[in-house]
């Protein structure tokens, strides 16, 4: 009983032979190699059997399909939302939250990083996961998720809480009960995205019905949004409908000039019952520092409730909405605004410009066309053009687009 | 063979057996003890220094969410120092210890010359290989707790204990929080499994105790560094410490289980691969020493 013989028993005694020895060894390694081949079978494999097999749904017509969308009164829901944006702006943070804080109608500079404004400047770049929570028009909830920390946002009746567990800040803020709650959910959902870009839609706008998804594992219409217009940065707008409710599942923007969606957001997992009633109540936990924000609020009001939140610049004319001197260039996908910013030779004082100045040099690319020489500020979706005699031409169109309308405009 | 037929009959009181004198072995040893007195301390420094810190009332961590996760909410409630201290020690500190004990398990036998005296017991390579494997895996499972267990008690003597808000908000009750504290001891110690089968397998590998031990222990640093690279993140899926810090999603209400489950299915996977790999090396290599 020699140490070195192993206990194996499918050892037979032609086996011990010295020369079969060494394949008998090997032979072993075949057990490991078979593990990792299989994982790697099923990882391979596993997305790709879930995604094969689009579901067998009616026939349904586009302007159906929209208006299911306009019907759909889904109330209660929970689920976790996927959000990646890429609009190509470089890694700057003051460029971002200039856009956002503007596009988003708040001012919020209290520097508590519990701050709805601030926290979800976060979401315009890079991938997120949220949760999302709802319970009729008074109870909501988003938390975005983080490593080992969450960022929620609840709305319950009056009270809207703010709760950042890295910090252990706590944002309050109060609503009238009254009013329209859709203001106090940041645009997380598809289905915020859907109708923004419904409201895009006109006779400059094809719309299609392209098959149908799987979401979320629930059975869903694709629809199609596309500018019947060449020269417009948006090249496909795709959103996938629930065929039970209506809900869009899943938003997803490409750009005309290719590559990955600008914008991609959509559910992982949806639930339509009703979400626990615990999960909508907050009491700011012992030792947590909280910021009362009464500022938004009365803002909010002012503005009335007829007035929804912008989203991330999304057209020309969305990012350059309040700005003085604002003359709409085109029409449709192509519009392009563009203002004078007085300031002949230099760059625009206006909120945007503001934060655009300090990168003049490094992101702008020189043009000249009709109407002189410029400087074109260019991301995936939305480039600005900024001319030597102060006046700026903001548009979701290509920067031939924009010169071409620049012309048109002297 | 007769030995075959001798392990098949083998009782399975026999493995029990083998298993609590192996058991006994690694926490007899003063390097074990060590290693779990350390990790013991690891707790306690940290409620020692938040406690210094926040003796004048301001938050820790800056309250700027810096430090390790959780931090900003031991000074408000006791339990959290678990959380905080799991979160502290699982990047390194824990592994580590792993990585002594699962790197020693068979080279450090063949290097003390007892290897071969184990194999003339009727006990068989493949199941004195699981024996080595289980200690180690209740090792993981002991020093998790060890830690969890000197943290909750640090916790409870510095600072306040009582209801719990959860990182989505949410309020639990303290014994919940107790619940939830306990599924992530033994979230952590899940996670540990994935280099516990690494440092067997290299244990295989060689006779020596001390080569086995740096190697595990300089694979652990090398993913972790990995694993800080963005360059590399078409790779960092696939590393074992890439879901560690999930154990916090067991925070959250509800529970976010993805990354949870991810977690454990890549520890079993490096189980399965390294410790078929580890059966493959040690039943047919020449014991010599």
């Amino acid at each position: 009983m020699a140490p070195y013989e192993s206990d194996d028993d499918r050892t037979t005694p032609g086996e011990v032979d010295e020369p079969r020895t060494g394949r008998r060894r090997a032979a072993r390694y075949v057990v490991p190699v078979t593990v990792i081949g299989m994982a790697a079978a099923t990882i391979g494999l596993v997305p790709a059997i879930a995604a094969s097999g689009d579901p067998d749904l009616p026939e349904i017509t586009a302007a159906q399909l929209i208006e299911k969308i306009a019907k759909s009164d889904v109330e209660q829901l929970s689920g976790t939302v996927k959000i990646t944006t890429d609009l190509g702006l470089p890694n700057l943070g003051g460029l971002e939250s200039g856009l956002t804080s503007g596009a988003m109608g708040q001012g919020g500079d209290d520097g508590s990083s519990a701050d709805p404004s601030a926290k979800l400047t976060e979401l315009t770049s890079g991938t997120h996961t949220l949760r999302i929570a709802a319970d009729g028009p008074d109870r909501q909830k988003v938390s975005i998720l983080e490593d080992a920390a969450e960022y929620s946002l609840i709305h319950n009746g009056e009270d809207v809480w703010g709760y950042d567990s890295a910090s252990n800040e706590v944002y309050h803020g109060t609503v009238d009960a009254s009013g329209k709650d859709r203001e106090q959910r940041p645009p997380a959902t598809p289905k915020d995205f859907a109708e923004e870009a419904l409201k895009a839609v006109d006779d400059t706008t094809s719309v299609t019905v392209d098959g149908t998804a799987q979401v979320a594992g629930r059975d869903a219409y694709k629809l199609v949004v596309k500018p019947k217009q060449a020269g417009s940065t948006v090249g496909a707008i795709s959103i996938a409908v629930d065929h039970e409710t209506g809900m869009p599942l899943k938003f997803t923007l490409t750009p005309s000039s290719g590559g990955a969606a600008v914008v991609d957001v959509g559910f992982n997992k949806v639930s339509f019952d009703r979400p626990a009633a615990s999960t909508f109540d907050f009491t700011p936990p012992k030792g947590a520092e909280v910021t009362e924000d009464g500022e938004l609020d009365r803002g909010r009001d002012r503005s009335g409730p007829s007035r929804t939140p912008e989203r991330a610049p999304k057209s020309g004319e969305d990012l350059a909405k309040g700005l003085d001197g604002l003359k709409m260039l085109g029409e449709g996908w192509n519009t392009v605004a563009t203002f004078d910013t007085g300031a002949g030779g230099g760059l625009p004082t206006g909120d945007v410009g503001g934060d655009l100045g300090g990168f003049v040099g490094s992101l702008g690319d020189p043009v000249k066309g009709g109407f002189g020489t410029g400087t074109v500020f260019s991301t995936r979706l939305v480039n600005a053009l900024v001319t030597e005699d102060g006046t700026v031409y903001v548009g979701a169109v290509t920067k031939d687009a924009l010169v071409k309308a620049a012309d048109a405009g002297k | 063979m007769s030995r075959a037929e001798a392990v098949r009959r083998a009782s399975p009181l026999w493995t029990l057996g083998l298993f609590r004198s192996e058991l006994l072995t690694t926490f007899r040893r003063w390097r074990t003890l060590a290693l779990l007195g350390v990790l013991a301390a690891v707790p306690v420094l940290v409620g020692i220094a938040v406690r210094i810190e926040t003796g004048d009332g301001s938050s820790a961590g800056g309250g700027g969410g810096g430090g390790p996760a959780f931090i900003s909410q031991i000074t408000n409630n006791g339990l959290f120092l678990v959380f905080t201290a799991l979160a502290a020690t699982l990047p390194f500190f824990l592994p580590m210890a792993v990585g002594v004990v699962a790197g020693d398990a068979l080279a450090g036998e063949a290097n003390a010359g007892t290897l071969r005296y184990l194999l003339v017991a009727p006990a068989g390579r493949t199941r004195l290989l699981f024996t080595k494997y289980a200690a180690v895996l209740v090792f993981c499972l002991v020093a998790t707790l060890v830690v969890a267990v000197s943290a909750l008690a640090t916790g409870a003597l510095l600072f306040p204990l009582g209801d719990l808000t959860t990182i989505s908000g949410t309020r639990i009750g303290f014994s919940e929080g107790l619940v939830r504290a306990l599924l992530i001891a033994l979230v952590v110690a899940a996670s540990l499994v994935g280099v516990a089968a690494l440092g067997l397998f290299v244990s295989t590998l060689t006779s020596s105790g001390i080569a086995a031990m740096a190697t595990t222990v300089g694979l652990l640093i090398t993913v972790q560094i990995v694993g800080q690279i963005p360059q590399l993140h078409a790779v960092h899926p696939y590393l074992f410490s890439h879901y560690w810090l999930s154990f916090a999603d067991l925070m959250r209400e509800p529970v976010h289980w993805d990354d949870l489950t991810k977690n454990l299915g890549l520890q079993a996977l490096y189980a399965a691969v390294f410790g078929s790999a580890a059966w493959a090396r040690f039943t047919s290599k020449d014991i010599t020493a």
